[in-house]
């Protein structure tokens, strides 16, 4: 499955009218940083003294163990979730509610047949679904629509019900909605979740694609790094309450993930697949929901 | 049955009732799209029992009724919407308030000295609807939530969908959600007094779920929702002058008859005959 290309560069009205703002982005403003960022629930660490830096156009998956924190950092990146100590930064200011820059795909939920949406619609809501006022479209919004369900492979299931699509159709639209305010950030929450293997290499190609060709910076959460291994610059690897950053032949180590897990653990190499091996069973298990099976990076 | 000068006669008469009931009818449906989508029938039933708490209370102190009826509606919903933000949470407080409410509301009837008939209409509806004072009261909650409703649309959808995601988006989610609660509140108020807290879904919950059997499409649902609801308000008290029962029997057997329907016409478009989008 491979999307229709998606809108030409120069076509885009924000890049037409703001390609000073990409080239300062290119020149290196961090779009994301966190700074001594520390964040706990009761007894509990999930991360302490985190610094991470995104550049415009950086593909950072976040890895990790179930509870290890991931959502939790997204949330604050958010601004939904305060930190205990540290700040976190967008675009040099520090991160609000509901700011409009950072687009997100949530952990993967599918929404209920009989929802009275249509694939547009759901689009549409990245759009417009946080205006009050009289639900009428405005002027140009039903073309940006189309664009963005074109840049997503959607057009051909664009009037069907949201509710009657695949779990990787619906996911494509979520890429699409996301992207409505051409977001400088885009957190990404699982976006792979329950996807065949097709449907995995689109979605994830959808976003490599949409950084490489907007400079947005992709902040990944993943369980299993392989289907996007060849796209990441760089991983954010949570354990154990302590953490790890670097590329991925950095942190993909055997000696890393051991020091992390404090306890021996393999990483292998076979045909441009990483699996992981000797993950502590408390760590794997200690909040299975949905994923029980699913260590960070095998998929042996 | 009556002869047709009669019923010409009483049709004069009530007159008002039916404007009350085409509004209600129509905002009804509107809002319970929104019921549906926020799996919140439950909380309309919670809420009704309070309303009817609330309106015995007035009609023991001798105080207006419809006054009262909103002050139980409002207070449950906040207090549902404060509370019960996860669905799980809403409804162990809803099935906690529920009672409590239906007991007080029995307690304060039992205490009231005046004729029973008029009691129970709280619970089961109108012989004919509320005299003409309330009616103004009751279209101009309507008109309010109506209104209102249709300022939050969009923010109130996406909320519905996808608090997480509406939130990262901008949406003020609790905002919307308690404001959500409050035009609830207000409809239910409105409500009970045409219909009774028993019955108050067969106008806030049955003409959008029968909306949704038949379509998909965000503006066919409410659309068909709201003219399902003024229908089933209008054709049951056009029915209920004729007779001597109270008007809900008839609207909440219209309202019923109008979703078998649609699940027969869904399940036909299903299979392939097109009946809808
Ligand atoms: N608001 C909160 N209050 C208390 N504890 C919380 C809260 N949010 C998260 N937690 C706890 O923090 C830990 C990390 O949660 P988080 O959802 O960030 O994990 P995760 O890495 O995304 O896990 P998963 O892989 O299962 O999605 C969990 O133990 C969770 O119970
Ligand atoms: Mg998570």
């Amino acid at each position: 499955m491979t999307a229709p290309a998606g809108p030409r560069a120069h076509e885009h009205p924000v890049r037409v009218l703001d390609g000073r703002v990409d080239d300062e982005r290119r020149d290196g403003t961090d779009v994301l940083r966190l700074e001594r960022a520390s964040l706990g629930f009761g007894e509990r660490t999930l991360w302490s003294g985190l610094d991470l830096a995104v550049k415009p156009g950086e593909f950072v998956a976040v890895l990790g163990p179930n509870g290890s924190g991931k959502t939790s950092l997204l949330k604050t990146v958010l601004g939904q979730q305060p930190l205990d100590s540290g700040r976190v930064l967008l675009e040099g200011a520090p991160v609000r509610r509901g700011d409009r820059r950072s687009g997100y795909i949530p952990q993967q939920k599918l929404v209920p047949p009989g929802t009275p949406l249509r694939a547009r619609d759901l689009v549409a809501l990245g759009v417009n679904g946080h205006r009050f006022g009289l639900p009428l479209p405005r002027r140009g919004e039903r073309e940006r629509v189309d664009e963005l369900l074109a840049s997503v492979g959607a057009t051909s299931y664009a009037d069907r019900p949201v509710g009657s699509l695949s779990g990787g159709e619906q996911q494509r639209l979520r890429v699409g909605q996301a992207l409505a305010d051409d977001p400088v950030l885009l957190l990404c929450d699982e976006p792979l979740l329950s996807l065949d293997l097709a449907h995995q290499r689109g979605v994830s190609e959808l976003i490599d694609r949409r950084r490489r060709e907007h400079d947005t910076a992709v902040l990944f959460v993943t369980h299993d790094i392989n289907p996007i291994l060849d796209k990441v610059d760089r991983i954010l690897y949570l354990a154990g309450g302590r953490f790890r950053e670097g590329t991925p032949d950095e942190v993909l180590h055997g000696d890393v993930l051991s020091g992390l897990y404090g306890s021996p653990v393999d990483v292998f190499r076979s045909h441009g697949r990483v699996v992981v091996v000797g993950v502590p069973e408390a760590e794997t298990h200690a909040h299975d929901h949905h994923h029980p099976d699913e260590h960070p990076g095998i998929h042996a | 049955m009556i002869d047709l000068d009669t019923y010409v006669q009483l049709l004069g008469l009530v007159q008002n009732s039916i404007i009350a009931g085409a509004v209600l009818g129509l905002v009804g449906g509107l809002v319970g799209v929104f019921v549906m989508q926020r799996d919140m029938a439950f909380a309309v039933h919670g809420i009704s029992e309070l309303s009817f708490a609330g309106a015995a209370a007035a009609l023991l102190l001798g105080v207006n009724v419809v006054a009262g009826s909103l002050v139980g509606s409002l207070i449950a919903a906040v207090l549902i919407g404060l509370l019960g933000a996860r669905a799980r949470d809403r409804n162990s407080i809803i099935g906690v308030l529920m009672p409590a409410g239906l007991g007080l509301g029995i307690l304060f009837l039992a205490l009231y000295p005046g004729r029973s008939a008029n009691k129970f209409s709280l619970l089961t509806g109108q012989i004919i609807a509320v005299d003409s004072p309330q009616l103004a009261w009751l279209v101009g909650i309507s008109v309010v939530v109506l209104v209102a409703l249709l300022l939050l649309w969009r923010p109130l959808t996406f909320d519905s969908l996808d608090p997480d995601v509406a939130a990262a988006r901008g949406v003020p989610s609790r905002f919307v959600a308690l404001a959500f609660m409050v035009l609830l509140g207000l409809i239910v108020a409105v409500s009970v007094q045409i219909i009774g807290a028993l019955l108050v879904m067969a106008l806030l919950v049955t003409p959008a779920a029968a909306a949704l059997r038949v379509s998909a499409s965000p503006v066919l649902v409410p659309v068909l929702a709201s003219v399902f609801g003024l229908f089933s308000a209008v054709a049951g008290i056009l029915l209920a002058i004729a007779g001597s029962l109270p008007i809900s029997p008839y609207i909440t057997t219209i309202s019923f008859a109008i979703y078998v329907a649609c699940r027969l016409i869904g399940r036909a478009s299903r299979r392939g005959v097109r009946v809808a989008i």
